[in-house]
């Protein structure tokens, strides 16, 4: 009998005996019989016009079964999915093959070999002969958006996608007019390639008997990629089904519903056999959704005292060359979420987001956010340093103030709920601020090595969302369905692939309906067995469909509570629903349990009361009111060796606010991963191309990925402001590590830098960055 | 990542294996533990129509001490050279260097045998192997010759050792009472090679540098012995500011290297820096 409650209590991931045994079955451990495999011939060249494709010979070789371009597969599939409400955006039309005679990234799909082995299709690929017209690659973000610039698109009036204007210029005008100071930087925020340890795969089986097609495929949203997947098949949506195995790894860019899926599942259809394609590390880096890649232009105006006055912010944002599921949306998040955790009297942004010769940018950890919160995290430090003012003190003064929520900023937000300086002082106070702060001046004296301390106070917005503001997908559903013996399976339209789901909602059922957690069961991931949902992203699994679990939990508890009323010949009004075990209130000696009524309604239906059903089930949805917005203060003490550059990580600190955590151990975890890629993208990783649209940094061997023992222990702490957008008051914290710390670092860099007259360094940090700024004097 | 078709011979003795080189010209390559060829081979950079796996040939994975010198087997992997007692007792410097190689999983598959003749200008062991003025026993049609380290790099991903001749082991010094020797890298944040590994043996008497040998990889297109610094130190007292003085001239010799992991000056710039203070740190385990 349960007896204590486990959500806020640190229970071990149940998910994890399986996965850390090698017991997880994933896309890529999928096996069928007769099963083929694809292998997708990529462009080498980043931008030109296919003059011919010849595939003759591939045809020729041993074990190769086909080879389609788009000429041999026609007209027969939709776009890729791609596309946001956005007002003149020119929309790309990407099928999974060049369609129109042209590529515009290096790793372009041009043609899909099908054989019986993977090494047949390798073969096949190579046998594949193409002749390129090369044209001029459109590489450099700002050039791009030039009216002369080279254009992807014939069709196009340049490459621009899109642009849009948050807040107001004129009272931005204004209150630049009588600002005592404005501070400026130019911030590049570089391109991130996600690297889930699982890299993309798909398996499809079409069933000619039955008509329908499934679809293994490593996703964050099944159900988005039925529905895709059914439209661009022209199949009707009950024939096909999707399963996704176990997930080694999303972090956004498994949102999307991919050419590969269409492929396989096309061939599939016309060779009647399984087609498994998998992608390759080397594919990831060019096939696959990657994250950031702006170039921000931002002013801050603020007064005499350090009150912030207003804000300018351009973006350019690069889409890559074409758009999939989030590639424009998610730098509009980055619109949304400029004026922080601050007050300001007025905003102005302007969003000019641009097609290259890259691979396309989507959701990545952060998505938009921690590009909006890097460029204001950083000129506030650069505030501070040209007012000579402390940077802890400039974040308080101008904080919104807790009474204030909830908050509409000048980005055009309500922020739920927030209490921004408890987080700052606990922040303060755990790394000890006053005394490192000396300790830096000391070691300024004398000593080969610059100690620097960085904050940043973040808020983001997660918890998506309402459907109102994610094209109608902002909800999500959960099923409870009791077994006759008592066990409880959770069915959830949300899709954790490490998240911990499994955990959480486990934790749930036991404290709401009293089953013990080993005989509960979550399942998601197959639309043929869960109801509709969404899926995981935008730090959404347990703010949305938790709620939609807490809704099911409620429906079910009611019903047993009717039967338990039933049995004890007492108005249901008077049942009380304890740790599995009904009772009359005042009468806790004679009492039904949840096992006992579970069995009941299936197994002894007869004793059930006319008016009500058999069964022990219920469903329901969520949808949010509003998206959360967690915030945070994370500080990063590092030491920087003033004869090499190399930066060391000290301390990093973060106190996260991410409302009500009911699974300790996970959000800790989560934080975790987030830190680890926010410090990634401020020391280690970025992706980079030459003029020509090649990639330079297309392998582990030249993308720096951090490494635990590159990292240092991570100080973690809480505060606690639940959100009112659902009932369990959690907001949600998939992303906030990585939006919090990644500025925190670079401002500790900058700050140990202070007395080399830079004002910033472009990520990521290098040491021969840091030992130039240090020789040379050359910072920007 | 998946490689072209090749034919695959494992043999079971050195004898076999220079056999089978022999009579395959260049037509057959040789790998060890498969950690720098294999990749190369998926990416389909290297196309060999026949791989000689010598990894079963279990008469080349020994360590032994041969009076004051340590012979270790070819194939004696990167984690067995950390952890060997003999030579983590008589020649620590270079159970360091296997340690700063790769991770884990590298370490207990690749091969000392199979590092060296792949001659990867990031390796770590060169500049250890040069600095140890260690030898390389090969084995030919024509039977075994040693080559020293120093005459062992000829290039970029080149050495001396012949198509037809395999790397059977290799020989190091002991660094005893008197002398010590340190390695000491910048690794590449991606890879984890050296973008400068500086390896340091000095030997002392009466308080002066009696031999000070200095192996630098990773700054350059070969693995090379900074012999100006070397030359500077030795016979002198190692004072602080005399190692400063002599590393001035670590990078001459180097055929700078530079790409997004380093320029050329800055590879030069951490190369005289860790030869400081590699040196330094030789010295000071030396008995200095």
């Amino acid at each position: 009998m349960a007896v204590m409650r486990l959500v806020g209590a640190k229970v071990k991931r149940v998910e994890d005996p399986k996965l850390i045994t090698g017991g997880g079955q994933y896309t890529d451990d999928v096996r069928m019989m007769d099963m083929l495999y694809g292998y997708v011939h990529r462009s080498p060249v980043a931008h030109a016009r296919i003059k011919s494709i010849d595939v003759s010979k591939a045809r020729q070789v041993p074990g190769v079964v086909a080879v389609y371009t788009a000429a041999d597969l026609g007209d027969w599939a939709a776009p890729v999915p791609a596309g946001a409400n956005i007002t003149g955006l020119q929309l790309t039309r990407r099928y999974p093959l060049a369609h129109d005679g042209k590529v515009r990234l290096v790793g372009d799909a041009i043609a899909f070999v099908v054989a019986e082995s993977r090494y047949a299709a390798r073969d096949g690929s190579d046998a594949i002969e193409v002749d390129y017209e090369e044209l001029p690659a459109v590489v450099d973000i700002e050039k791009a958006a030039d009216p002369g610039a080279t254009k992807l698109y014939d069709d196009f009036k340049d490459n621009v996608a899109y642009r849009i204007q948050v807040g107001d210029k004129a009272a931005a005008d204004a209150v630049f007019g009588r600002a005592h100071k404005v501070v400026s930087l130019k911030i590049n925020n570089q391109r991130l390639v996600g690297n889930p340890m699982e890299t993309r795969n798909c398996v499809a089986r079409w069933d000619q008997g039955a008509q329908q097609m499934t679809l293994y495929v490593s996703s964050q949203a099944p159900h988005l990629a039925k529905t895709f997947c059914a439209g661009a098949l022209g199949l009707p949506e009950h024939k096909v089904r999707v399963i996704v195995p176990d997930v080694g790894g999303g972090f956004g860019v498994k949102i999307d519903t991919y050419g590969e899926e269409l492929l396989c599942a096309r061939a599939s259809m016309l060779l009647k056999q399984p087609v498994k394609w998998s992608e390759d590390r080397r594919e990831h880096f060019v096939a696959t959704v990657q994250g950031r890649g702006q170039v921000n232009y931002v002013d801050l105006a603020v007064d005499a005292n350090g009150k912030f006055l207003g804000m300018k912010v351009k973006i350019f944002a690069d889409l890559g060359a074409f758009q999939q599921m989030n590639t424009a949306v998610v730098p509009t998040l980055s619109n949304l979420m400029l004026p922080g955790a601050y007050e300001m009297e007025a905003l102005h942004g302007e969003l000019i987001a641009v097609y290259t010769n890259t691979p396309p940018t989507g959701a990545y950890r952060g998505a938009g956010r921690p590009e909006a919160t890097h460029l204001l995290e950083r000129v506030v430090d650069l505030a501070a340093a040209e007012l000579g003012k402390d940077p802890a003190e400039l974040r308080r003064q101008n904080f919104i103030g807790a009474e204030k929520f909830p908050y509409a900023t000048r980005g055009g937000v309500m922020y739920d709920s927030g209490n921004y300086e408890p987080a700052l002082d606990k922040a303060l106070a755990a790394v000890g601020y006053k005394q490192l702060r000396a300790e830096q001046a000391k070691m300024r004296q004398s000593g080969s090595k610059l100690l620097g301390i960085g904050l940043s106070s973040y808020v983001e917005i997660c918890g998506m969302g309402p459907s109102a503001a994610m094209g109608g997908i902002g909800w999500d559903s959960a099923t409870v369905r009791f077994d006759p013996s008592g066990k409880a399976t959770v069915l959830t339209g949300v899709s954790p692939h490490g998240q911990g789901q499994e955990t959480t909602f486990a934790q749930m059922i036991h404290d709401e309906l009293g089953v013990p957690i080993e005989d509960v069961k979550v399942q998601h991931g197959d639309t043929d067995i869960i109801q509709y949902g969404i899926g995981t992203f935008g730090s959404r699994g347990t703010p949305v469909g938790g709620a939609a679990l807490l809704k099911a939990i409620e429906r079910v508890r009611h019903k047993a509570r009717q039967v338990a009323a039933h049995l004890l010949e007492a108005p249901v009004d008077d049942v009380v629903y304890e740790q599995g075990r009904m009772h009359v209130k005042g009468v806790p000696g004679k009492a039904v349990t949840i096992q006992e009524v579970a069995k009941l309604c299936m197994l002894e239906a007869q004793k059930l009361p006319p008016e009500i059903e058999p069964g022990l089930d219920a469903t329901a949805t969520f949808e949010p009111s509003n998206f959360t917005y967690p915030f945070g203060t994370h500080i990063v003490v590092v030491e920087i060796d003033k004869e090499t550059g190399e930066v060391e990580l000290k301390r990093i600190v973060a106190v996260d606010d991410v409302g009500n955590v009911l699974s300790p151990l996970l959000v800790d975890g989560q934080i975790h991963g987030g830190i680890a890629q926010g410090i990634g993208q401020a020391l280690f990783e970025g992706a980079a191309w030459d003029e020509n649209g090649q990639m330079v940094t297309g392998s582990f061997m030249d993308y720096a990925m951090p490494i635990a023992s590159e990292l240092c222990e991570y100080e973690l702490g809480y505060t606690v402001t639940p959100t009112p957008v659902n009932p369990m008051g959690a907001k949600g914290c998939g992303e906030a590590g990585t939006i919090g710390v990644c500025p925190a670092a670079v401002n500790a860099v900058v700050d140990a830098l202070s007395g080399y007259g830079v004002k910033d360094i472009d990520m990521p940090i290098t040491s021969e960055k840091v030992w130039r700024i240090i020789n040379k004097g050359n910072g920007r | 990542m998946i490689p072209a078709s090749f034919e695959y011979q494992a043999p079971k003795s050195v004898d076999e294996a220079v056999k089978l080189l022999a009579s395959l010209g260049d037509r057959g390559k040789v790998v060890a533990g498969g950690h720098s060829y294999i990749p190369i081979m998926k990416l389909r950079l290297a196309q060999p129509e026949v791989l000689v796996d010598i990894g079963r040939i279990g008469e080349l994975r020994y360590v032994r001490q041969e009076g004051d010198r340590i012979a270790i087997g070819a194939l004696t992997t990167h984690a067995q050279v950390a952890a060997n007692a003999t030579i983590n007792g008589s020649c620590a410097v270079l159970s360091e260097t296997a340690l700063e190689i790769g991770d884990q999983q590298v370490r207990n598959r690749g091969t000392i045998g199979g590092s060296l003749a792949h001659a990867d200008p990031a390796a770590d062991y060169p500049a250890t192997i040069l600095a140890l003025d260690a030898e390389i026993v090969v084995q030919g049609p024509k039977g075994r010759r040693t080559i020293k380290a120093t005459d062992f790099f000829t290039g970029m991903l080149a050495t001396a050792l012949a198509d037809d001749e395999l790397l059977v082991e290799v020989r190091v010094p002991t660094v005893g009472k008197g002398a010590g020797g340190v390695y000491l890298k910048l690794p590449n944040k991606a890879s984890h090679y050296a973008v400068v590994g500086v390896a340091a043996v000095a030997r002392l008497s009466g308080g002066r540098v009696s031999s000070l040998a200095v192996g630098i990889t990773g700054a350059g297109s070969t693995p090379i012995r900074a012999a100006g610094v070397e030359k500077a130190l030795t016979g002198q007292t190692a004072s602080a500011d005399a190692i400063a003085k002599a590393a001035e001239s670590a990078a001459e010799g180097l055929d700078l290297l530079a790409d997004i992991h380093g320029s050329a000056d800055y590879r030069a710039h951490i190369a005289r820096v860790y030869t400081r203070r590699a040196v330094a740190e030789a010295v000071r385990r030396a008995g200095g």
